[in-house]
């Protein structure tokens, strides 16, 4: 119990707390070589230093004090912060969609974090509705945390337990399925909720937000709100991510989740799809498809829920200089699949080829994919791509390095006959591979020319 | 038969059962008697190269059709680190506003329009900001936390301004009393707003960002002329540091005031000093006038929980549509809506502050959170009627109102009626409480409307996107060397040196202080002239004259060494002036040669003075030597200057 009162201190910070008897949230007047200073003391980051005392003035503002200079503390009071957004009962609408929130953590909902100083993930229907009471205009939300894991966290067998929910969830009834999400692998988990969820009837759209919950200019709540309204009220039954078009708080894009990537490390407009079109976009009001072709919504049940996933998969990343005890590693270890992320159309040096002959004569499956992101694996263009493939080397075409792995993971996961994997491997499920690249689907245009400041200038980034 | 109520004339009787009397007339009885309180937060840029939490370069200003992208956000109310929502956040929120940011590549990164983390902390920034708190005689705190700032009106596009405490309780001196400091910070400047039409409100971001420090004072002064002199008092010692920015715009401060039985009231954005007492002085008489207002309802009314208002849609052939706001809006399709007060009669035109009346309150409010334009509205007691007195009592008659109420009638977008009478019924009921917590904005005249409710310590969260900063004894202690001298002892310096007293405010304000004292030192000039010379000659040739290149005082101290070096007399130099400062790069024997000075000896000069005696004679009518003098003085002036002093040509007259 005592170590609540001291919420994240240490060391000389802690005995200071503890020999002057004053506690966390304790109101404390402390003298110092350098004045005396009044205000409540609060947790401490355990990931700071222990030299320092925090404390909230009463102004509001936070300053910390530095042990060297206390000379005495007095606990003059105390209040303990309750910090919950206020909850209130989800109201249901009759005739409005039936949507289930699936939470797992990430910013979408979040809460600050004394043990860290970030936020953490804090999440229920009446919070949600507390926070975002739009959503109630949308659809009937309920809400099922399945687990709650950092972004970074989320591996195989979170997917297959998310894999499993939604099935249940599916033949339940539901119209619709919405999964909160941290942004990071967002894409990872797409890719292989793609997968592993097939021949769905409803929309199952992955969210998340660039900008926590717990700031005014948060992108969380217009996201939930795209998602709620592509969940509940959108035809299309894919696997999808659901993020923000532009950066401008406007509209949403529905991506496929097979070609679907995070692109810049802060952005709110993050996630694009590569190598094609969006499927959608979508507003409050709806949404709206720019693909003519996706699969529509149904009213039966029919779900295929197939959650494999063999965990001995990796990925290299290739780089100049890369010495063959990389793949000998991975193959030592007893990996079973192992994507390359190679150079231009697919390529890595000689010194590896024999690691790679190594490794294919143990029947360790591997596949090439490009670092370029864009663009499909060519490798009939150059020698060195006819040696990789002469020694085993799959070119997985234009699948995403992420997805690829993803794919490997569950194919593996289902047989360990290589060339059954092969097969499933080299057969889209849902355009993680597809047959021709539209012109449309690279667009990164350069900034400084004055024909793309223009773009920009009028319609808004 | 009653009287017929006259709005003007119960203006001028609530003016004087409110006790108000013009500025000039007060006395320090005059506030004691109200408790006049008030309380400074003053704002001054720090000369940084870079802005404070990101590398774009700080003091680059765009004008407002000059951008390359525009980004929109809209901003949510979100809870405080202690679990509460702030007052205006949830206003601010009620207006649902669309805030667009206009954003010139060359001055906003991703950062400014929060599309990426803070970097770590500018360290000039930081260390300018301990000495400047050194000065204030601050506690500086052990650890420097960034603290994140809710504002939701978008003046900053992540809904909240990055702030940290430097230090806190110091204090500062007055001429005859001390103000206490409650705390300095290091914050993030805001966005300049472009427009704010609608439901739109357009920002730029080039002052976005940069670093700025906010001394904020304890509600020490009690009159409005000490408010003016603590203002000076800060700013004048930030800028003796030379640390920080001048200019327009670089130095504004927020004034609060209360009055006995008033609240806390944030006068916002007043950028002159001189401003501040008209408006210190108005504004609590306005909190007087708003108690009164509170008694007179709170008589009427003894249940005001119960109190409501009614409204009716008018249609447009109620009343002639000659006003021409209400031409717009009926050509804008807007609905005009007519509101009863009950027993509000005499409140409407009710004194707040000169030419201003309880009317007023509402206009301000209707715009900031229903987004009405103005003009919006019109009511029962206004001076000059709008609608014409048969009109209003259809009105009235509609409403099903009493004597003893009045009206109000305001117009807009359907959807934001709803807004509006929210808006009209919270400010009413609040009267019978009386004196709303606002911030204000100042208007030239020395009155101030309506801005915002004022938010509490409720809007503070601390930022999750970086670390605290310890800042050890050494470090801090360092930064305590070659600190400038205090204002207070420059201010006693000039007082010794006899400089004239109304010289200081200039010479504080433009920091010419170390100038004047490095003339004094390294040349050895008269330290009134030096001191006079530039709080009267520069001041007016400032004001009067305009520079063709960048003017740098610094010239000033070469332009003394020159007029020493050819040992020409002192006088000299407030003819040279004018010339080098319209002309920054002209080398000084031009400036002599323009002003057509030549060099004689003082023997020659001083040969003429016989010559005169006897020209004196045949000019005089009266032969007195007081006169003589003065006429030769006068006759030999042109040549003089420069050549001799008036001091000594005076005596070698008198003298002979």
């Amino acid at each position: 119990m005592s170590e609540d009162f001291f919420q994240g201190y240490k060391g000389t910070a802690l005995e200071m707390l503890k020999k002057f008897n004053v506690r966390v949230w304790g109101q404390a007047e402390v003298d110092t070589t350098r004045g005396a200073f009044k205000g409540t003391i609060l947790p401490r980051s355990e990931s700071d230093d222990d030299t320092h005392i925090v404390m909230k003035i009463p102004t509001g503002y936070n300053i910390g004090l530095d042990t060297d200079t206390i000379t005495g503390m007095i606990e003059t009071g105390y209040k303990k912060a309750n910090y919950k957004i206020p909850e209130k009962e989800f109201p249901n609408t009759p005739g409005l969609p039936k949507v289930k929130l699936i939470g797992t953590g990430g910013t979408i909902a979040s809460r600050l974090d004394y043990r860290t100083g970030a936020v953490i993930p804090a999440f229920s229907p009446g919070e949600l509705y507390g926070a975002v009471p739009e959503l109630a205009d949308i659809c009937n939300l309920t809400t099922e945390k399945v687990f709650a894991v950092f972004s970074e966290n989320m591996g195989p067998e979170q997917y297959k337990k998310l894999a499993i929910a939604i099935g249940k969830e599916i033949e339940n009834g539901i119209d619709g399925i919405i999964i909160g999400h941290g942004t990071d692998t967002l894409h990872y988990t797409a890719a292989a909720l793609n997968f592993m969820v097939q021949n769905s009837p409803i929309p199952i759209v992955l969210v998340g937000s660039q900008r926590s919950s717990d700031r005014p200019s948060s992108d969380a709540a217009l996201n939930l709100m795209h998602a709620a309204t592509a969940a509940g009220h959108g035809d299309i039954a894919e696997v999808m991510v659901c993020m923000f078009g532009p950066t401008s708080d406007s509209y949403g894009f529905l991506h496929r989740g097979t070609r679907v990537r995070k692109m810049h490390s802060s952005y709110r407009s993050t996630f694009r799809t590569i190598g094609d079109t969006p499927l959608a976009t979508v507003t409050r009001e709806g949404v709206v498809p720019i693909k003519q072709i996706y699969n529509h919504r149904r009213k039966d049940r029919n779900v295929t829920i197939l959650p494999y996933f063999e965990e001995k998969v990796g990925m290299i990343y290739y780089y100049t200089n890369m010495n063959p005890d990389m793949i000998d590693s991975m193959v030592d270890n007893g990996y079973k699949g192992i994507i390359i992320i190679g150079t231009g159309l697919g390529h890595v040096n000689k010194p590896l080829y024999p690691a790679i002959e190594r490794a294919t004569k143990k029947g360790v499956a591997i596949y090439m994919t490009v670092q370029t992101i864009w663009g499909y694996v060519h490798m009939f263009v150059y020698d060195t791509g006819r040696d990789l493939m002469a020694k085993g080397v799959i070119p997985a075409e234009n699948m995403l390095p992420e997805t690829a792995y993803i794919k490997l993971g569950w194919a593996l996961g289902q047989t360990s006959d290589l060339e059954k994997v092969k097969e499933i491997m080299l057969t889209p499920i849902n355009d993680e591979i597809t047959k021709r690249e539209p012109y449309n689907g690279y667009l990164v245009y350069q900034g400084g020319v004055p024909e793309v400041e223009a773009f920009i200038k009028k319609f808004r980034k | 038969m009653k009287n017929k109520f006259d709005p003007a004339q119960n203006y001028n009787n609530t003016l004087k059962a409110v006790g108000y009397v013009k500025r000039k007339e007060a006395t320090q009885k005059t506030y004691t008697d109200i408790g006049f309180m008030s309380g400074l937060e003053v704002h001054q840029q720090i000369d940084t190269k870079e802005k404070l939490f990101c590398r774009c370069p700080a003091g680059c200003y765009h004008k407002n059709e000059i951008f390359d992208a525009e980004v929109i956000r809209h901003m949510r109310p979100t809870l405080s680190e202690l679990g509460e929502y702030d007052g205006t956040a949830l206003m601010e929120f009620r207006t649902k506003k669309e805030i667009v940011y206009r954003i010139k590549n060359e001055t906003t990164c991703t950062y400014e329009v929060d599309d990426t983390p803070p970097f770590p902390l500018n360290r000039e920034a930081l260390e300018k900001a301990i000495k400047i708190s050194h000065l204030s005689k601050l506690k500086i705190v052990g650890e420097v936390h960034i603290t994140r700032k809710q504002y939701l009106d978008g003046s900053i596009p992540t809904g909240f301004q990055r702030t940290a405490i430097i230090g806190v309780e110091g204090e500062i001196p007055l001429k005859n009393k001390k103000i206490r400091l409650i705390q300095l910070s290091l914050e993030e400047d805001s966005c300049r707003e472009v427009s704010d039409i609608g439901h739109t409100r357009i920002y730029k971001t080039d002052r976005l960002g940069m670093p700025l420090i906010e001394t904020v004072t304890y509600p020490d002064m009690v009159n409005p002329d000490e408010v003016k002199e603590a203002c000076n008092y800060i700013r004048f010692l930030n800028r003796s540091t030379g640390l920080v920015r001048v200019g327009i715009g670089a130095g504004r401060e927020d004034v609060n005031v209360s009055c006995k039985g008033g609240t806390r009231i944030e006068i916002k954005g007043v950028a002159h000093t001189k401003w501040i007492p008209e408006l210190t002085h108005n504004e609590c008489f306005r909190q007087w006038a708003l108690l009164n207002i509170k008694k007179i309802l709170n008589e009427r009314v003894p249940d005001p929980k119960s109190w409501k208002i009614s409204h009716e849609f008018i249609s447009y052939q109620t009343t002639k549509v000659k006003y021409p706001a209400l031409k717009a809006a009926k050509a804008n399709n807007y609905k005009v809506v007519a509101v009863n007060l009950p027993d509000f009669m005499g409140i409407l035109s009710h004194f707040t502050q000169p030419g201003k009346v309880f009317a007023n309150e509402f206009t301000d409010r209707l715009k900031v959170i229903a987004c009405l334009e103005r003009p919006n509205m019109t009511h029962s007691e206004e001076f000059v009627p709008i609608i014409a007195e048969a009109d209003f009592e259809k009105i009235k008659k509609t409403l099903k109102a009493s004597e003893n109420d009045a009206q109000i009638i305001f117009w807009g977008p359907e959807a934001d009626v709803k807004t509006a009478l929210e808006t009209i019924e919270e400010r009413c009921l609040m009267a019978f409480a009386g004196v709303p917590n606002e911030t204000r904005k100042s208007l030239d005249d020395g009155t101030n409307i309506f801005e915002r409710v004022l938010p509490g310590a409720d809007r503070m969260y601390p930022d999750t996107d970086s670390k605290p900063i310890p800042l050890p004894n050494d470090y801090i202690n360092k930064l305590k060397e070659d600190l400038p001298q205090e204002v207070t002892e420059r201010y006693h310096q000039l007082k010794k040196w006899d400089v004239p007293e109304d010289t200081y405010t200039f010479i504080f304000k433009r920091n010419h202080y170390p100038l004047i004292v490095r003339i004094i030192n390294e040349l050895g000039f008269d330290p009134k002239f030096v001191g006079t010379f530039f709080g009267h000659t520069l001041k007016f040739v400032e004001g009067h004259y305009k520079p063709t290149a960048k003017f740098k005082h610094t010239i000033l101290f070469h332009l003394f060494k020159f007029v020493k070096e050819q040992n020409i007399d002192t006088r000299i130099l407030k003819q040279m002036l004018p010339i080098v400062y319209e002309h920054p790069k002209i080398d000084f024997e031009s400036v002599l040669a323009s002003i057509k000075f030549k060099r004689i000896e003082k023997n020659e000069i001083v040969s003429h003075i016989p010559f005169l005696k006897n020209k004196f004679k045949t000019v005089c009518r009266k032969d007195n030597t007081e006169i003589e003098a003065k006429w030769i003085m006068g006759e030999l002036r042109n040549t003089a200057v420069g050549n001799i002093s008036m001091t000594e040509l005076y005596k070698s007259i008198v003298g002979k």
